[in-house]
């Protein structure tokens, strides 16, 4: 019996128990002999509560282990002797076995397989009816427990309200879990990475060359020097796609702000949030079809041997377009902050509104546009498609932008598509990558929020 | 009044809108005097100030009828450039606005603006001469580099005081300039009021009637948009000539 | 005052040296604002060109060139019969019985030697789906458009070798070819060749990914919102969450890749690239999205009211569950949908967990091995063909319309539902 069909049991189950106890909850109000402490539908869920709760946790850790068991079982079949010893086979006979008896599979590929479908399905629905039995008895037996509890002064609203604390505060531990998932998987890879490269050969070589078939060698560690990743991610995402960003982000807002009459800032700024909503893949795309093959033919003309169509003034470019809102809305958030009375004081000075903006608006502002700055460049480092697009794989270390460069993100995905062996240091270099990459993007976070939320407050 | 005036208004009405504010309003406002515009909240005396320097200009919706001329020239009309104009009527805030700059730069930046200083000698020494006439030098002179939304609020509007002193004005407008000060920080300003009106027409809005008594020679009343009376102003509290003057001024309403 | 300094001379505005500062200083002003329209109208431009560029492109993806091939079906002698066509595994039957090999050799027929290298390697599978939905057509003498081969739809927007430019020609005279709107495109899945390309499959990948996302991310969104907002008490772990919360929200999504990795695929043992991993994954990055929109919106649902409700006696739940959450749900959606948005054209990270497998069927279930549309045009996009720069800015096209409908939903809902307090 499958899971989804094991919870709509418990649902129905609830469901039932639900309706019960509140019927019950209303016999008591009906024949009056005390005042109910709550509602009767709270006493049906404090009775719902008791049937989904127990057999719902039940339901999910038989789905883990009922597998497993099913297997167990169907092995203990005489046929398996048959069955190659060998790890990696056998595993594969009976996965394919076990898909083929769940239904999801088509013909078996390995003819071992199709004698183990007729014990595994045996031992699936055998296991399923004793899912299906246990579930019910869980079920029952909670809601019985939970129907026998209601008397007219029982707390059964305080109670369900005490469940639905608990739901909140777990919902809300998601976050906090999520985030010590990526540290603990980030840190774990990483630490193992680190057991075959030695993490000052990663941090400062300059050499990045991985071969990921390579057997491991004294040398090994002189192919993952990640400075130049370090080089090409800042150049493409904290330089040149900035110098791109900042002067038009920023003199958007100004002018949108400070200039534009309501109907243009009505269309335009929009017009700029579309910018922010277009898919990377598709900025990618556009890098690559579009940008690159012009800036190559640039390179030719200026009189480069051989211009590869991949740059990393391509990637740039085009990060820079992506960012422009981001920095636009951030710069606007901060002129925005900045009190009517400043600019009401320079304007009564005599300055014009230019004047205004350069030197009183925008110097004012200035720490929440550079905590926005910063939040858009730990944005842009973490960009991925556009590179991966449109930067190239080689690891250059280079300041012409009309190289090929490759950035951290881009390797993330080199060293983590394809063929992986999770104990080759190509494949676990691609997390102490994103470690590093982590760390940067985090800190600059909190050194950004720190700013903006700092120059809130001085004009609060 | 026998000079000729520094400012006259002639039939200003001015609305918000399809609001109206200010309703067919002619004033003379006389050179080295203080004319200080009093009435209840919301009578549009704020509003008539900012059309003074053209603030009103800042808010999209405002619009303005009649005419208001600055030494016989409109300050309306293209003749008369806006930048130049504010830079001759300066005005001072409700609230203090020191920029978030240091006190030297809040005086420089006026002058440097408008270009007033030749040299860095010469900007010195505005920033020196504003903050004394401000009666601020002695209390900053060792730390012009600190902010100068570090001071005391008081000495903040002393400092937006210099800060309009420092372009030369001939006109300086003064919106409810101690409301946010306490009695002290306001005597000092009073004090200073006095002791510029000898170089310049200072025109101060003020919802304290005893202010106006103690620091303005002349007095306008506004009432719901119209001002109901105008004159000397020892005349408008010993013997207003209106009704509604004479309700105001003894409290029966505010 | 004593001690005032020698008053400096007055400014004489009207002389030739102020008058003409005055004008360098309009003039700067007129620069500046300038410089301003110039910069909102190059990042407008940017918009447009991109978009121009994809929608152009994106034309001939829409349309495919299609060559006519006459049938004759009784007389190919394929060994299935009418009643098997109308049998579950048709499609089956029909590829065992030859149907490609029949198809080449009418094309030989209707054009000569030359013939089979005009119709796709994939025109068969058109006939066979002409056949299932219609199988009468298995007696008779018919004609049935196909793709035509990428050497052929080359030839049609005149590139690739002067012969086959030549046939084109000579084909397009008699009107066997020709280009023509391709509903199949919408309709088929991943496929070798740019003229038998469709985006249901990927389509049908998003749809369940999506699915799984929402589930996932928008009721723990909305309930730590609501934790977070109205009961959180001011701790150290509550600092915790927060701080976790802004920070996951900015981390790059290819971390989150990262994540689903190594927990979904390697530690819980999930399939690679099923909609299920895909879900999880983008419902961890589309969470914090959630819960920051929605504690805005929450925020925004003034004071008064929560008192209001707890003085008539609403316990705290009941005041949140009646009354703030329904207040706040519009802005709530607003925010859910910008974050699907958001999730629905990543693509690094389920790179990450393995949806870069070429997938020919649509998925049929959230475990079964799928592609997403971003991850469609990434995979097409490594393509040299002509056909498939076409095909891709065609799927770009059907995924940002996709993306232009979340977001003026979202925009509808927050004018409809804005309320001002």
């Amino acid at each position: 019996m499958s899971p989804t069909i094991l919870f709509l049991l418990v649902i129905g189950l609830g469901l039932i128990t639900w309706l019960a106890a509140r019927g019950r909850a209303y016999g008591f109000s009906a024949a009056g002999r005390v005042k109910l402490h709550s509602l009767p539908s709270y006493h049906g869920w404090y009775a719902a509560l008791w049937v989904i709760i127990p057999a719902g946790l039940f339901v999910v850790i038989w789905s883990a282990i009922s597998p497993g068991l099913s297997i167990q079982a169907a092995l203990a079949d005489p046929s398996v002797a048959a069955l190659p010893l060998m790890d990696m086979e056998r595993n594969a006979i009976v996965g394919e076995a076990y898909q083929i008896a769940r239904g999801s599979g088509q013909a078996a590929f390995n003819p071992a397989a199709s004698a183990l479908v007729a014990p595994m399905k045996a031992a699936i629905s055998y296991y399923g009816v004793i899912g299906a039995v246990l579930t019910l008895i869980i079920g029952l037996a909670g809601g019985a427990f939970g129907f026998l509890k209601l008397r007219p002064d029982f707390t059964a609203r305080t109670r369900v309200e005490r469940v639905v604390m608990g739901l909140l505060l777990i919902a809300s531990l998601v976050a906090m879990l999520t985030t010590v998932g990526i540290l603990a998987s980030l840190m774990f890879e990483t630490a193992r990475f680190f057991t075959m490269i030695s993490p000052l050969d990663f941090l400062f070589g300059v050499k990045w060359n991985p071969d990921p078939i390579a057997p491991l060698s004294a040398d090994t560690g002189k192919t993952f020097g990640a400075i130049p990743l370090f080089w090409g991610t800042l150049f493409i995402g904290a330089i040149i796609a900035m110098i791109v960003a900042i002067p038009l982000g920023l003199m958007s807002a100004i002018y949108l702000t400070q200039y534009a009459t309501a109907r243009t800032r009505k269309w335009m700024k929009p017009l700029l949030e579309i910018l922010a909503g277009i898919p990377t893949v598709v900025y990618g795309y556009f890098a690559a079809l579009t940008v690159a093959p012009m800036i190559r033919d640039f390179a030719a003309a200026l009189g480069m041997q051989n211009p590869s169509t991949e740059s990393a003034l391509a990637a740039g470019l085009v990060m820079g377009i992506m960012i422009i809102p981001f920095v636009s809305s951030m710069a606007d958030d901060s002129i925005a902050a900045v009190p009517q009375a400043m600019r009401d004081g320079s304007l009564a000075m005599g300055a014009t509104t230019s004047e205004t903006i350069k030197r009183v608006l925008v110097p004012a502002a200035l720490p929440g546009i550079v905590g926005g700055v910063m939040l858009a460049v730990s944005r842009a480092i973490g960009e991925t498609m556009i590179v991966v697009m449109a930067a190239g794989a080689s690891a250059n270390l280079s300041i012409n932008p009309l190289e090929s460069m490759t950035t951290v993100t881009y390797q993330i995905v080199q060293m983590l598509t394809g063929e992986q062996s999770f104990d080759h240091p190509a494949t676990l270099s691609a997390f102490a990558l994103g470690m590093v990459l982590f760390i940067v993007t985090l800190i600059l976070n909190i050194i950004a929020l720190r700013v903006v939320k700092r120059f809130r407050e001085a004009y609060d | 009044m026998t000079t000729t005036p520094k400012m006259t208004a002639q039939h200003v009405s001015i609305y918000y809108g399809q609001k109206q504010a200010i309703d067919n309003v002619s004033i003379d406002i006389a050179t080295e005097h203080v004319t200080a515009f009093i009435g209840p909240s919301g009578c549009g005396k704020s509003t008539f100030l900012r059309a003074l320097n053209r603030m009103n200009d800042t808010i999209p919706s405002c619009r303005m009828e009649g005419n208001i001329e600055l030494d016989g020239q409109n300050i309306q009309t293209s003749g008369m450039d806006v930048v130049q104009l504010r830079a001759r009527v300066g005005m001072v805030f409700q609230k203090p606005n020191p920029f978030p700059k240091s006190i030297y730069e809040n005086i420089a930046y006026g002058p440097r603006i408008h270009g007033l200083a030749g040299a860095k000698g010469d900007l010195d020494g505005i920033v020196e001469n504003s903050l004394r006439k401000a009666g601020l030098w002695d209390e900053v002179k060792d730390r012009l580099t600190d902010s100068g939304t570090a001071l005391s609020v008081g000495q903040q509007q002393r400092l937006c005081i210099a800060r309009a002193i420092a372009v030369d004005p001939e006109v300086i407008l003064m919106d409810e300039p101690c409301s946010a000060l306490d009695p002290i920080a306001t005597a000092r300003i009073e004090e200073l009021i006095d002791d510029l009106k000898g170089r310049y027409a200072i025109v101060i809005v003020t919802h304290s009637m005893q202010q106006a008594a103690r620091v303005s020679q002349r007095t306008a009343f506004f009432h719901l948009g119209k001002m109901v009376e105008y004159g000397k102003t020892s005349d408008i509290f010993t013997n207003p000539r209106e009704e509604r003057t004479k309700d105001y001024i003894t409290g029966r309403y505010g | 005052m004593t001690d005032t300094p020698a008053k400096l001379a007055p400014t004489n505005w009207a002389s030739p040296e102020m008058t003409g500062k005055l004008k360098a200083r309009y003039a700067s002003e007129r620069r500046f604002r300038l410089v301003g329209l110039a910069a909102v109208s190059l990042s407008a431009l940017f918009l447009v060109c991109l978009l121009v560029s994809m929608t152009w492109n994106s034309v001939g993806g829409f349309t495919r060139t299609e060559i006519k091939l006459n049938i004759d079906f009784p007389a190919l002698g394929l060994t299935v019969d009418q009643s098997q066509l109308e049998a579950p595994d048709a499609a089956e039957v029909l590829s065992r019985a030859g149907l490609a090999e029949a198809v080449s050799l009418s094309a030989m027929q209707s054009y000569g030697p030359q013939g089979a290298s005009f119709v796709s390697d994939g025109a068969w599978v058109d006939v066979r789906s002409k056949l299932i939905a219609n199988p009468g057509l298995l007696m008779q003498k018919v004609q049935i458009n196909v793709a035509a081969s990428d050497d052929l739809a080359s030839a049609a927007r005149g590139e690739g070798a002067p012969d086959i430019k030549a046939a084109y020609d000579r084909l397009a005279k008699q009107g066997a070819v020709g280009s023509a709107f391709d509903p199949g495109f919408l309709v088929r899945s991943d496929a070798t060749d740019p003229g038998q390309v469709g985006i249901w499959g990927a389509l049908k990948g998003s749809i369940l990914t999506m699915f799984v996302t929402l589930v996932l991310a928008f009721p723990i969104g909305v309930l730590s919102a609501l934790y977070l907002e109205e009961y959180a008490p001011k701790n150290r772990w509550t600092d915790l969450i927060e701080v976790s919360i802004n920070n996951l929200a900015a981390v790059p999504s290819i971390i989150f890749g990262l994540l689903g990795l190594s927990v979904f695929l390697t530690f819980m043992g999930l399939p690679r690239s099923a909609p299920l991993v895909g879900g999880m994954t983008l419902a961890l990055m589309t969470m914090p999205v959630i819960v920051i929109s929605g504690r805005n919106a929450i925020k925004g649902v003034p004071p008064s009211i929560r008192d209001a409700a707890l003085a008539i006696g609403a316990s705290r739940i009941q005041v949140v569950f009646h009354h703030i959450l329904p207040l706040a749900l519009p802005g709530i959606l607003t925010g859910t949908i910008i974050g699907m948005a958001r999730a629905l054209g990543e693509t690094a990270p389920l790179l990450m967990i393995g949806m870069r497998a070429f997938v020919a069927s649509p998925p049929d279930g959230l475990t079964s091995p799928a592609s997403v549309l971003p991850v469609q045009i990434f995979l097409w996009s490594d393509e040299v063909s002509r056909g498939f720069i076409e095909r891709t800015s065609a799927a770009i096209i059907v995924l940002l319309i996709f993306l232009l409908m979340m977001n003026g939903v979202a925009i509808y809902l927050r004018n409809k539902f804005e309320q001002r307090w």
